[in-house]
C-alpha cells in the first residue's frame, strides 16, 4: 500500500514538474487533494483522466491575493453592491471568497454553506479559513440551507453561489424554483454572485433561467478562465455610472488581492442573447449535466 | 406462446419501471432534502426493502390460485400507485420538510411516503411471474433465473434510459405517466389475452 502511494507520487511528480502533493483524501462526495507548485497551495478535486479542476488557490507568501482568476471576477459584485452587511457564501471550497470578504469588511456577518466536510477541514488547514461566531460555516446542502433558511425568514444581501465545479453541476441548483427560493432570502436590493461552468448548450438554458428569476443580469468573462460570473440583483441593475463610483471607491482596498478594478467593471457585459429554443430549468426539467456535455 | 411473451414483455417492463421511479426519486427529493449521500442512501434503501417485501408477498400470493388475469390487475395496480408519487410528492415533502430536521431522517421519511407503497407492488410482479413461467419442478430454476435475466434487463434499460435521454427529453412527471400508461396498457392486454385455463400455471408436482 506504501509502495503504491509512492509510485503515485512520483508518477504525478514526474507529470508536473515541482508539483508536489501534500495531502490526498477520498471524501464523502470525491477525491481531493492538495498541490503545492512554486509557493502555489490548490485545492484540487480529482476529475476524470487527468482533467484537473482546481477549486481554490493561495499564494504561500501572499495569501491575500486572489489567485483564481474567477474568485477576482467575483468580485466584481461589490460594484452592485458595495457594504455588504450579511453575506451568504454557498460551496466554501478553500474559503477563499469568504476570507477576503471578511478582509474587505471586517464587520460582515458571513455565513457559508458546504455539502462535503472534508472541505470544510481543508479550508482550516490549508487556506487559511477561520472560522468564528460572524463567520460561520453550515455543513449541508446548500438547497436544505436556502429553503430553511427561508422559513426563518433570514436575508442577505449578498450571496455568493459557488458550488459547481468543472465537472459536475449539482442540478437542484440551477432551477427556477431554487433561484426564487434564493430570491426570498436576498434583502431587497440583495445581490447573487454565482460562478458556473456552464459550456455549450446548458449556457442558454442557464441564462433564460437566470432571466426568468431576476429579470436582466451581468456577467463577466475572461480569456484566460473557462469560468463565468453571472451577477444578479433582487432590484433593477444599477447604472454604469452608479457602478463606476462604486469601483472607484473600492479600488484602492482592491488592489491587495490583485483585483484591477477597471478592466473588471469594462468586462462587465449587459444580458447575453440565448437561444430561442432554450427551456427554462426547472425541478421537474434539469438534465443540467447532459447537456452541459453537448 | 403469445402468453409467454406477454409475460417476457410485462417483466421487463416492470424491471424497467422500477429502476426508472428510483432514478427519479433522486430528482423527486433534491429540491427538499438535496442531493448529499443521504438522499441517495434513503431512496435505495427504501426501494430495496420495499422489494424484499414485495417479492415474499408476491410469493405467497402466487399460491392462490394463481392467473394471468390477476397478475393483469397487479400491473393495473402497479401503475396507478406510481401517480401516487406525483399526486403527493410536494405536499408529502414539504410535510415533512417543517417537522424533520435532521437530513437523514427528513429524506428516509420522504422516501418512505413515496416509494414504500408502489415499490412493494411493483416487487410482487416478480416472483409472481415466475410461478405464471415454471412448467415442471425440473425446470423452476431455469424459468426463474430467465425471468430475472429479462426483468433485470429491463432495469438497466430504465436506469440508462431514464438517465441519459429521458430526463433530456421529458419533465420528471411525465416520466412517470410514461411508466404508468406502459404498466396500465400492459395490464389491460393481459386481462384481454384468453388461452385455457391458465396454461402458463400448470401444477407443479408435488
Amino acid at each position: 500500500m506504501k509502495n503504491h502511494c509512492w509510485l503515485l507520487l512520483v508518477l504525478l511528480l514526474a507529470t508536473s514538474a515541482n508539483a508536489e502533493i501534500i495531502h490526498r483524501e477520498k471524501s464523502l462526495y470525491r477525491d481531493l487533494y492538495i498541490e503545492e507548485n512554486d509557493g502555489l497551495r490548490c485545492l484540487i478535486f480529482r476529475a476524470r483522466g487527468d482533467r484537473k479542476s482546481n477549486q481554490s488557490c493561495v499564494y504561500l507568501q501572499r495569501p491575500d491575493v486572489l489567485a483564481l482568476s474567477y474568485t477576482r471576477m467575483a468580485m466584481a459584485g461589490l460594484f452592485l453592491k458595495p457594504q455588504p452587511k450579511r453575506i451568504l457564501v454557498i460551496g466554501l471550497g478553500g474559503g477563499v471568497l469568504p476570507r477576503a470578504l471578511r478582509d474587505l469588511y471586517p464587520q460582515v456577518d458571513i455565513t457559508s454553506v458546504e455539502i462535503d466536510p472534508a472541505v470544510v477541514a481543508v479550508a482550516k488547514r490549508y487556506f487559511y479559513f477561520q472560522e468564528a461566531d460572524d463567520n460561520r460555516v453550515v455543513v449541508q446542502d446548500a438547497r436544505v440551507f436556502v429553503k430553511r433558511a427561508g422559513l426563518k425568514k433570514e436575508q442577505y444581501d449578498f450571496v455568493v453561489l459557488d458550488a459547481f465545479n468543472g465537472d459536475y453541476i449539482p442540478g437542484h441548483l440551477m432551477t427556477l424554483e431554487f433561484f426564487q427560493e434564493v430570491k426570498k432570502i436576498m434583502t431587497p436590493d440583495g445581490v447573487l454572485v454565482a460562478n458556473t461552468f456552464s459550456r455549450s448548450e446548458l449556457v442558454n438554458h442557464e441564462a433564460a433561467t437566470y432571466q426568468k428569476a431576476f429579470g436582466e443580469f451581468y456577467t463577466v468573462s475572461q480569456r484566460d478562465s473557462g469560468n463565468r460570473i453571472i451577477l444578479a440583483s433582487n432590484k433593477p441593475l444599477p447604472k454604469r455610472t452608479e457602478m463606476h463610483r462604486n469601483m472607484l471607491e473600492l479600488a484602492p482596498q482592491l488592489t491587495r488581492f490583485a483585483v484591477e478594478s477597471r478592466k473588471l467593471l469594462n468586462g462587465l457585459d449587459r444580458t447575453p442573447k440565448w437561444k430561442r429554443s432554450a427551456k427554462v430549468l426547472t425541478d421537474q426539467y434539469s438534465p443540467v449535466n447532459v447537456l452541459n456535455e453537448r | 406462446m403469445l402468453r409467454t411473451a406477454l409475460l417476457l414483455l410485462m417483466s421487463f417492463t416492470m424491471g424497467f419501471a422500477i429502476m426508472s421511479s428510483e432514478l427519479l426519486g433522486g430528482r423527486i427529493l433534491a429540491p427538499n432534502f438535496g442531493s448529499s449521500i443521504f438522499v441517495w442512501g434513503s431512496i435505495i434503501t427504501v426501494y430495496m426493502l420495499a422489494l424484499s417485501l414485495g417479492y415474499l408477498i408476491g410469493g405467497q400470493w402466487s399460491m392462490r390460485a394463481p392467473s394471468f388475469r390477476k397478475f393483469g390487475l397487479l400491473f393495473l395496480v402497479a401503475g396507478l400507485s406510481l401517480l401516487h408519487i406525483v399526486a403527493f410528492d410536494q405536499w408529502a415533502m414539504d410535510w415533512v420538510f417543517v417537522r424533520v430536521e435532521d437530513p437523514r431522517g427528513g429524506a428516509l421519511l420522504a422516501s418512505m411516503l413515496l416509494f414504500f407503497v408502489p415499490s412493494i407492488i411493483m416487487g410482487v410482479a416478480a416472483p409472481y411471474g415466475v410461478r405464471l413461467l415454471v412448467e415442471s419442478r425440473e425446470s423452476s430454476g431455469k424459468a426463474a433465473g430467465f425471468l430475472y435475466f429479462v426483468s433485470t434487463l429491463g432495469s438497466a434499460a430504465g436506469t440508462i434510459m431514464t438517465s441519459f435521454y429521458l430526463v433530456v427529453w421529458f419533465e420528471i412527471d411525465q416520466i412517470i405517466y410514461c411508466c404508468t400508461g406502459l404498466l396500465l396498457m400492459l395490464g389491460v392486454l393481459a386481462l384481454l389475452i384468453k388461452g385455457g385455463s391458465d396454461a402458463g400455471a400448470t401444477e407443479v408436482a408435488s
